[in-house]
């Protein structure tokens, strides 16, 4: 059985294993990312000194943030179960798996946009505020403009934790790539696939790299 | 280069002026855990319309705070201050950001936003202030030219000289027609003549604009090139305030004197006094010079009388565009005739024996 990667038995397979990784991690990116960028605002506004300084909900939030984001994956993954069935009715597939996915990558993504927020210079947020700016205009269209460069190489830092998010939680019904190394590769005992599968997370992940380490320089090269 | 329109109608051209910025016994007190700091404590103060006011002081003095309050990004803790008809430390935050609308503010790192570009800085406000495209992008060219900067307009902050920097601050700061210019140390970042060239932009800003500017600094220089009054800041408290010429020629407050005497060197102290004394002794004293002061017909007179003069020290310079400065005298001959001098001199001008 462990004849290597054969592309009559397994190229159908491959290809639709990396769709669905596609699909969960562009998925998770999008809820995540967006999710996480709300919560690191909320974060940083809300911050001693932040525009909507706040005591009581900067110690809530903080907290949250504090307890979800060392929670291991997988458990979070079994944790958040009972959200995930209320949410798509299921809790196997690949779009099950984007709830557990986009609830860990809130938390990281939330951290990563509160540190380059608090990099923007003070006084770039005062001179706004002089023109009478609103805090909500200020938040809604100049913070992530000015923090835009880094926090883009936060999001690429951030796809290649949720691409490995992905191959566990394909290993638990999920589908993409870790399924398909898993009962093509690992459970057969063929490296031959195992390796392609390796191959082929390496080039999407130099994919995703390439492509924010382009997008962030573009942005910051007049910055 | 042309002028845009203000909305404010010029009222620099003489007439009654009335404050269009009032401080009355304002304080500014901030709270840590490391205890208060009174940072502006009582301050009375007024700023008239159209005029270029400095705010001088040493570092911690509470000058930045001082302004700070005027467009309220520092909240009054106790008294009043009205800018433009209305008591700022009354007004909701809501309220204050309508209110900045008309108070523009430049900065001393400039703090443009770097993602956005000249224009894109310049029409900030603009969007803030609701103005539909079109105005927009024609009040941006108007303010760019303004300011010598056309051509710069879609250039981003990082690729300018701090100098035209300083220009779009500026620009950004004019953008909705403001009243008020408030300028924290504009200048400090800047080479000298980047700084004579922003001064000159500023002054133009308050004859050509009527825009009143209110001007942040540590430099007398500064003062003296560009300001019509100054207050000097020390410890929260205003030591003095008056005319450029009045605290220029004879300051009232210690740190007054101090600050006069780095920019003016008129007047031998130290190691020049020690030197001065060893060779001369005669009677020294220092005489001031204004315009008016006719010092020259005094010592005219002073050789008929037997008396002896040798100029051993002094400046004159303008200010304002009159004459001030002082010069130190050697005076020998017999006593009498010599205090007869002196006591003509005095009928003339402001005489200080030298020790
Ligand atoms: N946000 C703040 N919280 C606590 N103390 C403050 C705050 N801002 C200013 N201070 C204190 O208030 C005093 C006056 O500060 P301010 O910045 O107004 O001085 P300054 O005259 O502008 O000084 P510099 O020339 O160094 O800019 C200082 O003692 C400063 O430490
Ligand atoms: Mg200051």
């Amino acid at each position: 059985m462990n004849e290597g990667f054969e592309w009559s038995t397994h190229g159908a397979h491959l290809i639709e294993a990396t769709g669905q990784t596609l699909y969960m991690v562009s998925a998770t990116l999008v809820i995540g990312g967006l999710l996480g960028l709300v919560l690191g605002l909320g974060l940083y506004t809300t911050r001693k000194g932040g525009l909507l300084q706040n005591r009581w909900i900067f110690a809530i939030l903080n907290l949250v943030v504090n307890i979800f984001r060392p929670i291991p994956f997988l458990i979070l993954l079994f944790a958040v179960a009972p959200l995930t069935v209320g949410i798509v009715g299921t809790r196997l597939g690949s779009t099950a798996m984007i709830v557990p996915m986009s609830v860990a990558a809130t938390f990281g993504v939330s951290r990563i946009v509160e540190q380059n927020l608090v990099a923007i210079d003070p006084g770039v947020i005062e001179a706004a505020r002089a023109t009478g700016a609103t805090r909500w205009r200020i938040i809604t269209t100049l913070l992530v403009p000015e923090a835009l460069g880094p926090l883009i190489l936060g999001y690429t830092f951030v796809c290649i934790a949720v691409v490995d998010m992905s191959a566990l939680a394909g290993t638990l019904d999920g589908g993409g790539l870790g399924a398909f190394a898993l009962d093509y590769g690992y459970k057969r005992w063929n490296f031959g696939v195992v390796w392609v599968t390796v191959i082929v997370i390496i080039i999407l992940v130099q994919l995703a790299q390439a492509l924010g380490n382009r997008l962030s320089r573009k942005v910051m090269h007049h910055n | 280069m042309s002028s845009p329109s203000s909305a404010t109608a010029s009222s620099t051209s003489g007439g009654v002026r009335s404050p269009i910025i009032e401080f009355r016994d304002v304080s500014k007190v901030f709270t840590s855990r490391s205890g208060t700091t009174v940072a502006v404590d009582h301050v009375d103060l007024s700023i008239e319309e159209g005029e270029i006011f400095a705010v001088i002081g040493y570092s911690g003095a509470g000058k930045s705070t001082l302004v700070r309050l005027i467009n309220g990004l520092e909240r009054v803790t106790s008294g009043e201050l009205i800018v433009d008809g209305q008591d700022v430390a009354r007004l909701s935050e809501s309220q204050m950001e309508r209110k900045r609308r008309g108070i523009g503010m430049i900065f001393q790192q400039f703090n443009l936003f770097r993602s956005r570009t000249v224009a894109g800085n310049v029409a900030f406000p603009l969007k803030v202030a609701g103005w539909p495209k079109e105005r927009r992008d024609a009040r941006v060219a108007e303010l760019l030219d303004f300011v010598g900067l056309l051509d710069r307009a879609h250039s981003y902050p990082d690729q300018l000289s701090g100098g035209q920097k300083q220009r779009v601050g500026i620009a950004r700061a004019l953008a909705a027609g403001p009243k008020v210019l408030l300028a924290d140390e504009s200048t400090s970042a800047l080479d000298p003549e980047t700084t004579q060239d922003v001064l000159r932009l500023l002054k133009k800003v308050n004859t050509e604009l009527g825009v009143t500017v209110v001007v942040i600094t540590h430099e007398l220089e500064i003062v003296r090139a560009i300001a019509d009054r100054v207050a000097i800041l020390e410890n929260g408290r205003v030591a003095e305030c008056g005319t450029v010429f009045e605290t220029f020629t004879n300051p009232r407050s210690e740190v007054g004197r101090k600050f006069v005497s780095t920019v003016i060197h008129d007047q031998p102290r130290g190691d020049d006094l020690t030197r001065i004394r060893q060779a001369h002794p005669g009677r020294i004293v220092t005489a001031t010079i204004h315009d008016g002061s006719r010092l020259g017909a005094v010592l005219a007179g002073a050789g008929a009388a037997g008396v002896s003069f040798e100029i051993v020290y002094g400046g004159i310079g303008t200010l304002q565009a009159r004459s001030f400065g002082s010069l130190t005298l050697e005076l020998t001959g017999p006593d009498a005739a010599v205090d007869e001098v002196v006591r003509r001199l005095r009928d003339v001008t402001e005489v200080e024996e030298v020790a």
